[in-house]
């Protein structure tokens, strides 16, 4: 997994010149030092100007109008969603839906397929290390329709328990496998390829959480065969309120749609109606335009980049990162080595309170998330109550690790630890 | 930093009134569900409504737990009307801090135990009066 070649070292500083947001001071003489790029990524200017672009120049409603600005927002829209497909090397455009965002991108197929699918009995395979969004939808279908969730449990070392997943695929009547990518708390990137196989053996379709993968590594829904593959905008330096569900074409073309409205329908009559081609089956009302737009925007940039070399960047802060941590007496970090997650440091400090140490930190200008990460299950299993979280991006620097563990050792003073 | 004054976190490392008391006649938890947070109180009320004794067990934040184990030394010996009056800004008078949104939640988890507590110890009372 280390492909850090030293070549492929990114230029940060230059990279830095992109994002307005981290050149602004926390308080006076405080640089910001932004650490919670798990729970949202800031936005290159490209982005942010494509929003203005947009707003200022050719704002209006797409599909319908035959009109220059709504023909223009079309093309854009549209153009978009060729981005994200060849982002993510999906087949076709017919494949990319635009949702919200993770959350419901995954409430879409529970709601869509799950219903079209499960009946009493059946089993939903999930994990312990899912993040509340790819847990609770699959609570509510299998109360809704019978089925039963079963979860991975996960090794010491915070890696999935493969020998767990194979047992419960073998119990039978497993008919979907959910599972995140890369945990939001641990970093583990889980073996999806071989999941994927795995379940396709058993005769389950399997769903993917990429919220956290697909801005920090290069994501093939090819390669990894996955069926369906949910992700967020805002994590990958787009603007918030817009994400991704990426399904195969057959799967999608044989599920009923989810909600109801304009632009999913051919022909509405009043005694019934029938359903637009895909992927606008998928997309009722008008959708997020401007977001959607920017997050054509963002997929530029990071192609720009490149996310090998992002990918690579961030191998590098986390090693450096853990090394660290690791250092510091009474701390912990939870989850597997560097070589085997990505850029996601959780921690606890001993004597002191994950939320006192993010807040500590925060007035030293450095933004941590402190909680359950919306994972409980997680935490119930880890025997943790809440823990601070430090995740990386493309833009930070090892001098930021460094003023991490400094503000660390500053709140262990203060707490007299 | 301001909010870590030495009363506050002289009362987040030693807190007063630790533990469970057992046998109790207010038994009460309460969670905050974004931090993970929670407290477990419990609370004998003699005959005259009045706070015998209160014991605080769980796991939160220097914040949660000081005001916390400050509000104890002010309930003890009041009765189950005063602590029913006391207010969130009584709380931050007491912590002498000024707290972000955020933080609120924690610095009130304690009252909010107390209020909840007492409410249904109320009710239950008045259910078994009949």
């Amino acid at each position: 997994m280390s492909i850090a070649s030293k070549k492929m070292t990114l230029d940060v500083e230059r990279i830095r010149q992109d994002f307005p947001i981290l050149h602004q001071e926390h308080s006076a003489g405080v640089p910001l030092v932004y650490l919670d790029n798990g729970a949202s990524s800031q936005k290159p200017i490209k982005v942010i100007e494509a929003l203005n672009d947009y707003y200022r120049r050719y704002n209006a409603n797409v599909h319908r109008g035959i009109h220059k600005l709504s023909e223009e927002a079309t093309t854009a829209y549209e153009a978009s969603r060729d981005k994200v497909q060849r982002f993510i090397n999906a087949n076709s455009r017919r494949e990319v839906i635009f949702t919200r965002g993770t959350t419901e991108s995954l409430n879409l197929v529970a709601q869509t397929w799950g219903r079209a699918n499960l009946k009493s009995g059946d089993v939903i395979v999930s994990t312990v290390m899912e993040h509340h969004s790819n847990i609770v939808p699959w609570q509510m279908i299998a109360l809704e329709t019978g089925a039963i969730v079963k979860y991975v449990s996960i090794l010491e070392d915070g890696t999935l328990n493969m020998e767990n997943y194979r047992a419960l695929l073998a119990d039978g009547n497993v008919k979907l496998v959910t599972v995140t990518h890369m945990s939001n708390v641990l970093g583990t990137i889980n073996p999806v390829n071989e999941m994927a196989r795995l379940a396709h053996d058993a005769g389950a379709v399997i769903v993917v959480d990429g919220a956290q993968s697909v801005p920090h590594l290069p994501v093939d829904v090819i390669e990894l065969d996955v069926d369906f593959l949910a992700f967020s905008g805002h994590k990958m330096c787009a603007p918030t309120g817009v994400g991704i569900l990426f399904g195969k074409e057959a799967l999608l073309e044989a599920m009923p749609p989810w909600m109801g409205g304009g632009d999913m329908i051919e022909i509405v009559t009043l005694n019934g109606s029938t359903w637009n081609d895909l992927p606008y089956k998928f997309e009722a009302g008008t959708p997020n335009i401007a977001d959607a737009i920017g997050l054509g925007a963002a997929v530029d940039y990071l192609n720009e980049i490149g996310m090998a070399q992002i990918q690579a960047h961030e191998q590098e802060m986390i090693d450096y990162a853990l090394e660290r941590l690791e250092e510091v007496p009474g701390l912990t970090v939870y989850g597997p080595d560097a070589t085997q997650k990505g850029g996601v440091a959780a921690f606890t400090l001993q004597g002191i309170h994950a939320h006192d140490i993010a807040q500590l930190l925060d007035a030293d200008g450095i933004a941590v998330r402190a909680g359950h990460h919306c994972a409980m299950p997680l935490h119930q299993h880890l025997n943790v109550g809440a823990t601070a979280r430090a995740t990386f991006y493309l833009y930070n620097t090892h001098a930021e690790v460094d003023k991490l563990i400094e503000s660390i050792y500053n709140a262990k003073t203060l707490f007299g630890e | 930093m301001d909010l870590y004054r030495q009363h506050i976190l002289d009362h987040a490392k030693n807190p007063r009134f630790a533990g469970v008391l057992d046998p109790c006649d207010i038994d009460h938890e309460q969670h905050n569900h974004t931090c993970g947070d929670f407290l477990h109180l419990t609370m004998r009320v003699d005959d005259n409504n009045m706070i015998d004794a209160i014991a605080w067990d769980g796991e939160g934040c220097a914040i949660s737990q000081a005001a916390a184990s400050m509000l104890g030394e002010v309930v003890v010996g009041k009765s189950l009307k005063q602590v029913q009056d006391i207010s969130s800004d009584d709380v931050l008078a007491l912590l002498q801090v000024e707290l972000a949104p955020n933080r609120l939640k924690c610095a009130v988890l304690s009252l909010n135990a107390l209020h909840q507590g007492i409410e249904s110890y109320k009710k239950v009372r008045e259910n078994t009066k009949g």
